[in-house]
């Protein structure tokens, strides 16, 4: 089994949503979850993530600390939240990431750390 | 043949696919493969095996046995492939493991393309890098990012669901018929074709015929390299020059192959009517055709209505009206209507055929010095020699018919 980060890019505008909108959203991640368990993978963590204007950035170099106002690249389409799924192989990371609820998804491997352990 | 030469040509992908679910890591698989065929050469010159296959299968895995022992505590850079219903396993599905492994979406067109060569054709990275025209720097590291994202994404060695299978396999064929397409011409240098590559693309698609007789498009595939291939000795005259298909000695064409490449059309067209399939149909009718002018056109631009149905890509477009122009009684201004339209689009802008057959309908129009610029730009375009040769004949010729008559046309 390998944890896979499904990222959710989007334009933002969800978040401009009215309240039956947002309950749909809602339902469309309910139903995702149940989609993941049928699959034979699992969720093991997520979020949904405010605006990018919310970020702040700390950057260090050469034992300087700054803050700034983020985001650290502005751009159209952001990660707008995540998932972690638990699934056999990237196929099957894949059928699931095709129901999840957003306009474009990056599936990315976590690195196996155990080895290392 | 020599026998290691034709093993190699016929069970490398075969002796890699079970080697690899053996391993479970493809540089190893890899690695032993070639050495099982070293192995050979020497174990071959007393007697050939009756299952060659067999005998190099064994030799890889006991080589790999001996690797995987000697390098146990240093193994493990990469994670180990993921092999679903290990139990079900014989060389076919393996090999079938292989293939639909190579052309995995989750890898780049490029990628793909020199993955396949690499572990389904057995060819060396130096081949690939002279076959595509590339640096041996640049295929050894597209090669290697490939194999790293297998392991590291976790891309399975399996055979793709029902559900899946026909989208997955339109990526294998498609990966096999770029590999044959880079071959037939090349897209740059000096001599018009590499035969290497698509010898190699037909012996790729031969082997899925064999592993999926039932499925048309492949006998499709099959159906368009074979007939494809027929025709290349005549493509050329004695000093390499490009001749084009009216100019083409018809009995230079290769009957066995065209007898196969018939073969195979005629199953697939039984089986479906998907792109390859119409490719075949029309590669096909022009295979029979005895002469340009006894050729059934008129059948082969229904074909091109099929093809562009399912396939619609400005290629195809161009090509249509091409067939469209070659029918008796064509209003050919027409057909020039329809090529302007289509050169406007960006994906034909800088594709030196669209000129080219403009320029052929133009000079049948007795428009030439339209059709002489329309040459040229042809030629400006192609960065193959033999067809800008070619391009820049026609230029001169319609250029000197062009003063001959003082047709000034606007």
């Amino acid at each position: 089994m390998t944890i896979y980060m499904l990222s959710l890019i989007d334009d933002e505008t969800w978040h401009d949503s009215n309240q039956a909108d947002w309950e749909a959203e809602m339902q469309l991640h309910t139903d995702f979850a149940a989609a993941v368990e049928a699959a034979g993978c699992q969720i093991t963590g997520g979020a949904a993530l405010e605006r990018q204007s919310t970020a702040t950035v700390v950057h260090r170099s050469d034992g300087q600390v700054r803050i700034t106002d983020g985001p650290f690249a502005e751009a159209k389409e952001v990660i707008g939240g995540f998932y972690l799924i638990e699934a056999p192989n990237l196929d099957a990371a894949l059928e699931v990431a095709k129901v999840c609820p957003s306009a474009h998804v990056e599936v990315r491997p976590a690195m196996d750390l155990s080895a290392h352990e | 043949m020599d026998p290691i030469e034709e093993a190699h040509r016929r069970w490398w992908p075969q002796v890699l696919a079970a080697t690899v679910r053996f391993t479970r890591d493809l540089d190893l698989a890899q690695d032993c493969v070639q050495e099982a065929y070293l192995k050979a050469f020497a174990a071959w010159s007393q007697e050939v095996p009756r299952n060659r296959a067999a005998w190099l299968t064994t030799a890889a895995r006991r080589l790999a046995i001996d690797r995987m022992r000697r390098e146990a505590t240093l193994r493990s850079k990469l994670p180990l492939l993921v092999i679903e219903d290990d139990e079900t396993s014989t060389p076919e599905t393996d090999l079938l493991r292989l293939i639909f492994t190579c052309a995995h979406p989750a890898l780049s067109p490029d990628a793909q393309l020199v993955l396949a060569l690499r572990l389904l054709g057995g060819l060396t990275v130096t081949e690939i890098a002279a076959g595509l025209l590339l640096k041996e720097a640049t295929v050894a590291a597209r090669i290697t990012r490939a194999k790293q994202k297998i392991a590291a994404a976790g891309i399975p060695f399996r055979v793709p669901s029902e559900a899946e299978f026909p989208e997955r396999l339109t990526a294998v064929l498609e990966v096999i018929h770029l590999i044959h397409t880079a071959g037939h011409t090349a897209p740059e240098g000096a001599e018009l074709t590499r035969p290497d590559l698509s010898a190699k693309a037909r012996d790729l698609a031969g082997m899925l015929a064999e592993l999926m007789p039932t499925q048309s498009e492949v006998q499709g595939l099959l159906a368009v390299c074979l007939l494809t291939d027929a025709r290349v000795e005549a493509r050329t005259d004695e000093d390499g020059a490009l001749l084009l298909l009216a100019d083409q000695d018809r009995s230079a064409w290769d009957q066995d192959l065209v007898h196969a490449g018939l073969r195979a059309a005629t199953q697939s067209l039984r089986g479906g009517v998907g792109r390859y399939a119409l490719q075949a149909a029309i590669a096909g009718l022009h295979a029979q055709a005895p002469s340009i002018e006894h050729t059934d056109w008129g059948l082969i631009v229904t074909m091109y209505d099929g093809l562009l149905a399912t396939w619609p890509t400005p290629v195809v477009a161009l090509n249509r009206l091409a067939a469209v122009s070659m029918v008796p009684g064509t209003d050919l201004v027409e057909v020039l209507a329809e090529l302007d339209a289509l050169g406007a689009e960006p994906p034909l802008l800088a594709y030196p055929y669209l000129p080219a057959i403009r320029a052929d309908v133009l000079r049948r129009l007795g428009r030439f010095a339209q059709a002489e610029s329309a040459y040229a730009v042809a030629a400006a375009l192609t960065g193959n020699e033999a067809e800008r040769a070619y391009l820049r004949r026609r230029e001169e010729e319609v250029g000197g018919w062009g003063r001959d008559v003082g047709v000034t046309s606007a």
